[in-house]
């Protein structure tokens, strides 16, 4: 049967993906942001993952406002970078597994929660960043080490999903994973965040003590945190902050019980600070032992 | 009952909420338009040429062709939206902000070296009002 084992919370900055392909990640600005992320790449290497699903959001590249999906499923075969004004990443394409990706369609819509189907879809760096930072430098011509099924989340036209509707999305993705047939070792990935105002005169907000408290929570307190209301992301974590609602659908589909196994903070990566957390259920830990 | 927008109190931030996006539609499409190479090359080619193919506001108009990044945010622009724009220009992200916090890239820069802008006295309007700021 399949099963997810894990959780990666990441912030998906752009200036992070431009710092990989542009080979500046030892300047002295950019070390102590990928130096963080040095421990998760061995980690997610030793995973041996088979599936990574990826939530994320799109940055208004490849949808734009004539139609604006809440939850969108990523079902084609495939996913290409998409140029966002400066070119594609030059990342290799991100392959499916397509029969999964199916049967979640299928068991999240009788679960009752009504998502977009995406049969075509380009990618932006929502979901290649992360893919970089976890797994290390990969060229146009390499392969990702793993399938990725995409689900793309509205948090740009307000209101975004609430977090308690993005916990219980992740609550019904794992009902769906558990009920496939083929063995395969899946780890959700939430992204975006953490603090972060890129717009307009209050640009620049950054507020530590808030993304700290949402960080140890994660871990131990995931329901109560999952009810923060949409006014104290915005006020207290910039209008961009509430993308880390996306956290709680990951979250939600891990056990209620998990252990952090690594975390990595920094201000600033661009206007934003960079958050990441790994967690792993505990009856998997056990499992291996 | 109406919609309780209680966000509009934050201070500095527009929240993009459906209101908005309907007064942005046009502006918005004309700036995703720009991610695309061959549409940016008619773009530079002729500006007015190519925005008479999308029917924003005179006002919406005036501020693609001022790049008032903050006008462009008060006539229903989205920053998702007029980054496009922006990198149409060759500024990102971080620069654009420099812009419309009105401090420039500089000073924006080691802001952020420095922790960014602290939540204190930024949360609500009136502790704005109260500094005199705008």
């Amino acid at each position: 049967m399949a099963r997810i084992t894990a959780g990666v919370g990441c912030s998906h900055v752009p200036a992070i993906g431009v710092a990989m392909d542009s080979g500046i990640t030892k300047q002295s600005y950019w070390e102590p942001v990928f130096e963080g992320f040095e421990k998760s790449r061995e980690w997610m290497k030793a995973q041996k993952a088979d599936v990574v699903f990826l939530v994320y959001n799109d940055h208004c590249t490849v949808f734009d406002a004539t139609c604006i999906p809440t939850f969108a499923l990523g079902c084609a075969p495939e996913f290409a970078p998409a140029d966002e004004g400066w070119g594609p990443r030059p990342v290799p394409v991100v392959k499916n597994h397509q029969r999964l990706a199916s049967h979640i369609a299928h068991s999240l819509i009788l679960d009752e929660f009504d998502i977009t189907i995406m049969n075509e879809m380009e990618v932006d760096h929502g979901l290649t960043v992360p893919m970089s930072v976890m797994f290390g430098d990969k060229g146009i011509d390499d392969e990702w080490p793993c399938l990725v099924i995409p689900l793309c989340v509205n948090v740009v036209q307000y209101p975004a999903p609430t977090g308690n509707r993005c916990y219980n999305l992740g609550k019904a993705i794992r009902r769906a994973v558990d009920s496939f047939d083929e063995d395969l070792n899946v780890v959700v990935f939430g992204t975006g965040g953490m603090s972060h105002q890129l717009q307009y005169k209050r640009a620049g907000l950054i507020n530590k003590e808030w993304d700290t408290q949402f960080l140890n929570r994660l871990t131990s307190d995931p329901v109560s945190l999952s009810q923060t209301p949409h006014i104290d992301y915005l006020r207290e974590a910039g209008s961009e902050g509430v993308e880390m609602v996306m956290w709680h659908v990951m979250r939600g589909a891990l056990d209620d019980d998990v252990e952090e196994i690594h975390r990595h903070y920094h201000v600033p990566a661009s206007n934003t600070a960079v958050g990441h957390i790994i967690l792993e259920n505990k009856k998997d830990q056990k499992a291996k032992i | 009952m109406g919609l309780n927008k209680d966000y509009e109190d934050i201070p500095g931030t527009f929240v993009f909420d459906a209101d908005r996006g309907r007064e942005g539609y046009q502006l918005n499409q004309f700036c995703i338009s720009l991610r695309k190479a061959p549409n940016r090359e008619e773009f530079g080619a002729d500006e007015g040429a190519y925005l008479d193919k999308y029917k924003m506001t005179a006002g919406q108009r005036q501020a693609v062709i001022d790049r008032d990044w903050n006008q462009l945010l008060e006539l229903g622009g989205n920053i998702y939206y007029t980054s496009k724009l922006a990198a149409n220009d060759g500024i990102n992200f971080q620069q654009l902000a420099g812009l419309m916090t009105g401090m420039g890239n500089d000073a924006y820069r080691a802001m952020m070296l420095a922790g960014g802008r602290s939540p204190e006295g930024n949360r609500y309007q009136h502790e704005w009002d109260e500094k005199g700021e705008e």
